[in-house]
């Protein structure tokens, strides 16, 4: 026979342990939202103002290994910065439907882009480079193989270039951090010219 | 030079980088003795032993033997008015007197490259590819140095040092991907530069984007001919842009015909591969010396 003063304390404590865990459950989950939150800052959503306008995008395609041109409709910020990168990650959400003729993975894709005035030299009239800051898990999601990376890289640097005529040179990082390749083919040590994208060549 | 002789395959193979090697080792034995034998030569001498026209290996050759501290010695003596020219402006490299290819086959070791299946992986696929191009281009007599021939992961830099040292004709890189149907070829994307004595060692394959170029043709011509569907295209990969021969990554893939694909672990599939690869390098062979 259990005393009847250890049948309470039992009670108690089994009350008190699903209470706790319910509390511990529910902080969890208002934790991961505030997570979520921060992880992405940046409006995707254009401000309610600004009206849709026709953007062209160069969309690759791994069966013909050549990028074509196509225009979508979508609201763009007034911020350069912010522009190429709702572009991109436009351009990259496109690549995540199910009939993409590119499939790459759905991904946070485009990070950050910054966009550098450069100085003018002897004999070079200067230019604006383009540094994209992709994120290490669209990298780590993306395809390997020479040509659906180098797809990848026109795909970016031409749409780019079809927007910011101005641009003359594209930088790649992953992570914020110089990276030797996309997916362990296409080079990104190299600052890419945009001046004959698709055709790119390299310095 | 250990990593060379880890890498050949074949007592052929063996000649044909002793062959190439031969010439740099009496260049630099030259350069090393005072008053060296060559500037004791006759003038008569020494258009033939630094003019590429006449097959010589010596001079320079190299060009792009990054690795290599010391300047190329000069076999010829003064230059009379005539050579003058000539000694201003370097001598472009000399072309190989055998008709050598290099295999590459990318990735290895740690490095698996693309996962192709489950159970396969890009560096064992390109592996096994090259090893059986290997075999069918020696039973044409065609001289192959493969830069691996087991499971390792060379570095991308003795990758370039070895093909450059070879002097080769051709200078294939395999690799494998489950994107895109049928074949991918690419030649690197560099902005042509003039042949020269020394080339730049990050950008020495634009020397050669015409030959490299004309060799891509050639391949897809002999995919096409076998319908395997080509693509061709110009990227930006190390070590294809060290390169000092004409070279071509080729990048094969499943073969989609009509909403069927065919895996690339598929026996007759690869067989198609070897084969066209193998009859356009013997194309190759009868090409390459009427290229510029």
């Amino acid at each position: 026979m259990i005393p009847r003063h250890q049948r309470v304390l039992f009670w108690i404590l089994l009350v008190g342990s699903v209470a706790m865990a319910v509390v511990i459950i529910r902080m969890r989950e208002r934790a991961h939202d505030r997570m979520l939150t921060a992880a992405d800052t940046m409006p995707l959503n254009p401000p309610a103002q600004s009206s849709a306008k026709s953007v062209p995008l160069m969309i690759a395609n791994d069966l013909t290994g050549g990028v074509h041109e196509e225009e979508q409709e979508m609201a763009l910020p007034a911020d350069p910065n912010a522009r190429a990168r709702v572009i991109l990650q436009h351009l990259i959400a496109d690549y995540a439907q199910p009939a993409s003729k590119h499939p790459i993975s759905p991904n946070n894709g485009v990070e950050n882009i910054y966009f550098i005035t450069l100085p003018k030299q002897d004999g070079d009239a200067g230019g604006v480079m383009a540094v994209v800051n992709l994120s290490g898990s669209f990298a780590a999601a993306h395809p390997s193989g020479i040509e659906p990376e180098t797809l990848t890289l026109l795909s970016i640097i031409g749409t780019l270039r079809l927007n910011f005529p101005q641009l003359t040179q594209v930088r790649f990082l992953v992570d914020g951090q110089p990276r030797e390749t996309l997916a362990g083919h296409a080079d990104l040590t190299r600052v890419y010219l945009s001046s004959e994208s698709p055709g790119v060549k390299h310095l | 030079m250990q990593w060379i002789e880890g890498g050949l395959t074949r007592r052929s193979a063996g000649r044909a980088a002793m062959d190439a090697l031969a010439p740099l080792v009496l260049t630099a034995l030259l350069a090393a003795l005072p008053g060296t034998l060559a500037a004791q030569a006759k003038p008569s001498s020494a258009p033939a032993a630094a003019s590429p026209a006449h097959g010589q290996p010596a001079a320079p050759a190299t060009a792009a033997a990054p690795s290599s501290t010391k300047p190329p010695a000069k076999t010829s003596p003064a230059p009379s008015p005539a050579q003058a020219p000539a000694a201003e402006h370097p001598e472009p490299p000399v072309r190989p007197v055998r008709f050598v290819v290099v295999l590459n086959p990318a990735h290895g070791g740690a490095d698996g490259g693309a996962r192709l299946s489950s159970q396969l992986y890009e560096k064992d696929l390109v592996l096994t590819l090259a090893e059986r191009l290997r075999i069918a281009l020696t039973a044409h007599s065609i001289p192959v140095i493969m830069v691996r021939i087991s499971d390792v992961d060379v570095p991308v830099l003795n990758r370039a040092q070895m093909t450059d040292h070879a002097r080769a004709a051709a200078c294939i890189t395999l690799h494998a991907t489950t994107s895109g149907s049928g074949v991918h070829l690419f030649t690197s994307s560099l902005t042509e530069i003039p042949i020269t004595s020394f080339l730049p060692w990050e950008t020495a394959q634009g020397a050669y984007t015409t030959q490299s170029l004309r060799l891509s043709s050639e391949i897809g011509t002999v995919m096409r001919r076998d319908n395997i569907p080509v693509t061709q295209g110009r990227t930006a990969l190390q070590p294809l842009d060290s390169f000092t021969c004409p070279a071509v990554a080729v990048e094969v893939a499943p073969l989609i015909h009509s909403g069927t694909a065919t895996p690339l672990s598929d026996p007759a599939y690869q067989n198609r591969l070897v084969n066209a690869l193998a009859a356009a390098i013997e194309q190759w062979q009868q090409d390459w010396k009427k290229v510029p």
